[in-house]
């Protein structure tokens, strides 16, 4: 029997054994979890606009962003984003919140080795692909538009 | 955790074409009977706090309430950690640090600076060895030639690794929420220590057996049990071979850090090669963590059987409870790279075996 057979048959006996992870519970905890974030937020952003109604729209979307992103971020600095993240997976990561725990909790860790050199190096080596691609794909989604309909 | 399901291993034929000499005594391919086995006269352990909370807590020889050990990096925290070990197993040993003659360390970091920086303050002569997560048992068959051979009187031994280190090495930073899978392992936090010397009267070190890199292309970086049980196998059923021993000969036999799922793997992949290892046969990754510590299947790292090795199974060598034990430790050769390429994960496994 030579090797790619036996790695084959190696393969298929780990996936066997090996033990899954619960896809109803996991979408259940990142669909209550992912939720309850949005939710959070959208009551946040009505707070702002009964307290100041003449801001517009789209300034209090853009403060109500703000104010999850330092929220994520600060839980990210005491450590618990993590604990929250660990159960809510997609739920947690998905959100605006995801990108600022990645970016800060990079920070974060590569703070030792300085500012320049660790921070400020290190700060998006989780979400590089994130920013590469939406920046990316959004020219790419851009450029399509404009060869459809003509204008932007 | 969910439940595995273990195969008796009848239908699995992993085997047909490996080539492990057959018993020939005392002229293994790979086994070394030490002809003037060198005894373990010093060891010391030091584990983070939750290796303390687990189930061998009140074995551990040191347990640190804080795993940055008040340093300003966990690098440094680790360093002072194996510095810790070392000078608690001379101090065991009954030896100052002028009587070693060797020291032999590794570690996770790359090139291994943890043991590098921790063997610039004794100023002896130094070996820094890698060998991922089995680091403690390919020391301890360095040590026990250089010393069987007659070339040094006292070697000492040591490994160490730190969860918060080797998550940034390896991994991704430490608050970055990311979810693990249940088949994932925990790095252990701590460092082991163990002195040989030439003469003495502790338990001796009389066979080694060096391992082969051993790949069966796994890939998944999580799945380390899985990928290094193949590493295992085929070190102990040298050993066996080479040397007429069944696992019966054995009281007690451990394997390094396979986790719960490696090690049933294990026992699979030994029950198809004629051997059923049964109750004898522990795993220290298994062992170090309790289920509800959240470490999905148990402890991984450089640490993780140096530790257990230097305080629960020399303690029960010590008193008695295990005459003959053998212990295989287990690591996965590939760093994050290689991976990120496509290759698969190779792995080895060196075993030594302590008598009373």
């Amino acid at each position: 029997m030579d090797e790619s057979k036996r790695n084959q048959r190696y393969e298929d006996y780990v996936a066997s054994v090996t033990p899954k992870t619960g896809t109803w519970r996991s979408l259940w905890h990142s669909f209550w979890i992912g939720g309850l974030t949005c939710v959070i937020a959208q009551g946040i952003g009505d707070i702002y606009y009964a307290l100041f109604p003449n801001l517009g729209k789209d300034l209090i979307v853009s403060f109500t962003s703000m104010t999850i992103i330092t929220l994520a971020i600060l839980f990210t600095g005491l450590g618990f984003f993590d604990v929250i993240a660990r159960k809510g997976g997609a739920g947690s990561f998905l959100p605006i919140t995801g990108f600022a725990n990645a970016m800060a909790s990079a920070s974060m860790e590569f703070k030792t080795e300085g500012l320049i050199m660790g921070t400020s190096v290190k700060m998006f080596t989780v979400v590089g692909p994130v920013v590469v691609n939406g920046i990316v794909w959004s020219a790419v989604a851009a450029i399509i538009n404009l060869l459809i309909t003509g204008g932007l | 955790m969910s439940s595995v399901t273990l195969h008796t291993g009848k239908n699995c034929a992993f085997l047909t074409n490996t080539r492990i000499a057959e018993k020939v005594p005392n002229k293994g391919k790979q086994t070394i009977t030490y002809k003037n086995p060198p005894h373990i006269q010093g060891r010391m352990s030091v584990v983070g706090a939750k290796e303390g909370r687990g189930p061998l807590g009140k074995y551990f020889h040191k347990v640190l309430d804080d795993d940055k050990m008040g340093e300003k990096t966990f690098e440094n925290a680790e360093i002072k950690m194996l510095t810790a070990a070392i000078d608690g197993a001379v101090n065991d040993s009954g030896l100052k640090t002028k009587d070693i003659d060797l020291i032999i360390s590794g570690d996770l970091l790359n090139q291994v600076t943890t043991s590098n920086y921790v063997a610039r303050e004794y100023h002896v002569p130094y070996l820094g060895v890698y060998s991922a997560c089995s680091t403690m048992t390919e020391a301890l068959n360095l040590a026990s030639t250089f010393i069987s051979a007659g070339h040094f009187e006292n070697v000492l031994c040591s490994t160490a690794s730190h969860f918060a280190t080797a998550e940034r090495t390896y991994r991704y930073p430490l608050e970055y929420g990311c979810q693990r899978p249940p088949y994932a392992q925990w790095t252990v936090t701590g460092a082991g220590c163990t002195v040989l010397s030439a003469s003495g009267n502790g338990p001796k070190i009389t066979m080694g057996t060096v391992g082969r890199v051993i790949d069966f292309g796994t890939t998944d970086l999580n799945n380390m049990g899985a990928a290094m049980a193949p590493a295992a196998m085929d070190t102990m059923v040298a050993l066996f071979r080479e040397t007429g021993a069944k696992p019966s000969d054995f009281d007690l036999i451990i394997t390094g850090d396979l986790g719960k799922l490696g090690s049933d793997i294990l026992r699979d992949l030994m029950m198809e090669q004629g051997y059923n290892l049964g109750q004898r046969y522990i795993d220290c990754g298994n062992m170090i963590f309790d289920v509800t510590q959240k470490c999905y299947q148990g402890g991984s790292g450089a640490a993780c059987s140096a530790t257990v090795f230097n305080s629960f199974v020399l303690d029960k060598v010590l008193d008695g409870t295990y005459g003959t034990v053998a212990y295989f430790a287990t690591g996965a050769l590939m760093n994050t790279q290689s991976c990120y390429q496509g290759e698969t994960i190779p792995c080895i496994s060196h075993a030594v075996v302590i008598e009373r």
